[in-house]
């Protein structure tokens, strides 16, 4: 296992270059996934046919 | 003709859409993440060590999928641009705005596994030469789109400003891709091509054309959820979102072509 993450040497330029990968994807979707939030309950209150004490709406 | 033949115009309302990507965003997603954990497993365990570069070769299986994603993508979204210009369809328009994003992050990753696959492989982690400028320029491109709309009010009036920037910006594309043959360039040659064999062990290229299907599948994953909330955003106040609202998120395809939307600004 050590030997794998060492990687003969480069496992410090090939984990920064995946880790920041993966990292820079997770931020996306927690961007996407905290706009969806707010966008929907904005449209939810704008929404004249829309219940708004509906438990669990702010999802 | 056939009668009975789809009517895929249906789908360029944004009331039909939105329930259609939400039912197709699970597939993609699913798809990304499988053919990521096999990419992973094909480079990584299966894939033997490159005779020249070593073990830093492995940052290809990341590398090469991110940038080709970050040049296809633009050539989509300028696809979708032109279209939202010439025919003003809101969907198309909206389509551009989604993929703006998840480009600018694949040519971040693209930029920045190369940083750290060049330091070990050409002795530094940046050069000022043409690939690696011209994809730069990608991500000016990219931000720059993103802050435009920012600064834009008016969604339509953005769309069109946004939308003659991506189609002008298209330009850049080309220049990325030949500039390893046009200028004599510290970045190595295409590993692979569309008229030549490959210069790689078959394995290696298996790995990398599986993470390449796998970026290609969250970015439309990702895409679609993102073009889901532009249209809630956008069309907020219509009756398609009011349905949509208030039915508790139980999106069906009736209650969104029952009650065909009208974009309540203009």
């Amino acid at each position: 296992m050590i030997e794998f993450l060492a990687m003969k040497g480069y496992g410090f330029y090939i984990w920064s270059a995946y880790g920041v990968a993966a990292l820079a994807l997770a931020l996306e979707l927690a961007a996407l996934r905290a706009r969806r939030r707010t966008v929907t309950e904005e449209a939810r209150l704008t929404s004249p046919d829309a219940p708004l004490d509906e438990p669990g709406a702010a999802q | 003709m056939a009668t009975d033949s789809i009517n895929w115009f249906r789908f360029s309302a944004p009331a039909s859409f939105y329930p259609l990507a939400g039912k197709m965003i699970p597939w993609f997603g699913w798809a990304a993440a499988i053919l990521a954990v096999i990419g992973l497993y094909v480079g990584f365990v299966v894939a033997p060590t490159d005779f020249q570069q070593g073990e830093a070769y492995r940052i290809i299986f990341i590398h090469v999928p991110a940038a080709w994603m970050s040049m296809f993508l633009y050539v989509v979204m300028a696809f979708w641009s032109a279209l939202a210009l010439g025919f003003n369809t809101r969907l198309s328009a909206m389509m551009a705005q989604a993929i703006a994003p998840t480009g600018a992050v694949m040519t971040f990753i693209a930029l920045w596994t190369g940083a750290f696959w060049g330091r070990p492989t050409w002795g530094t982690y940046w050069a000022w030469d043409a690939r690696m400028t011209s994809e730069l320029i990608l991500l000016f491109l990219y931000l720059g789109l993103i802050a435009l709309r920012q600064a834009i009010d008016d969604p339509r009036r953005a769309d069109r400003a946004c939308g003659v920037l991506a189609l002008v910006g298209v330009v850049n594309i080309p220049i990325i891709y030949f500039s390893v043959h046009w200028w004599n360039s510290l970045h190595q040659g295409a590993t692979v091509s569309l008229t030549k064999a490959p210069k790689m062990a078959s394995i290696m290229l298996a790995g990398m054309l599986i993470m390449t299907f796998a970026a290609w599948f969250y970015a439309i994953a990702v895409s679609l959820a993102r073009v889901r909330t532009i249209m809630i955003d956008r069309e907020r106040g219509s009756a398609w979102v009011s349905a949509v609202m208030g039915s508790g998120y139980v999106i069906n395809a009736s209650a969104g072509s029952a009650r065909p939307g009208h974009p309540s600004r203009g």
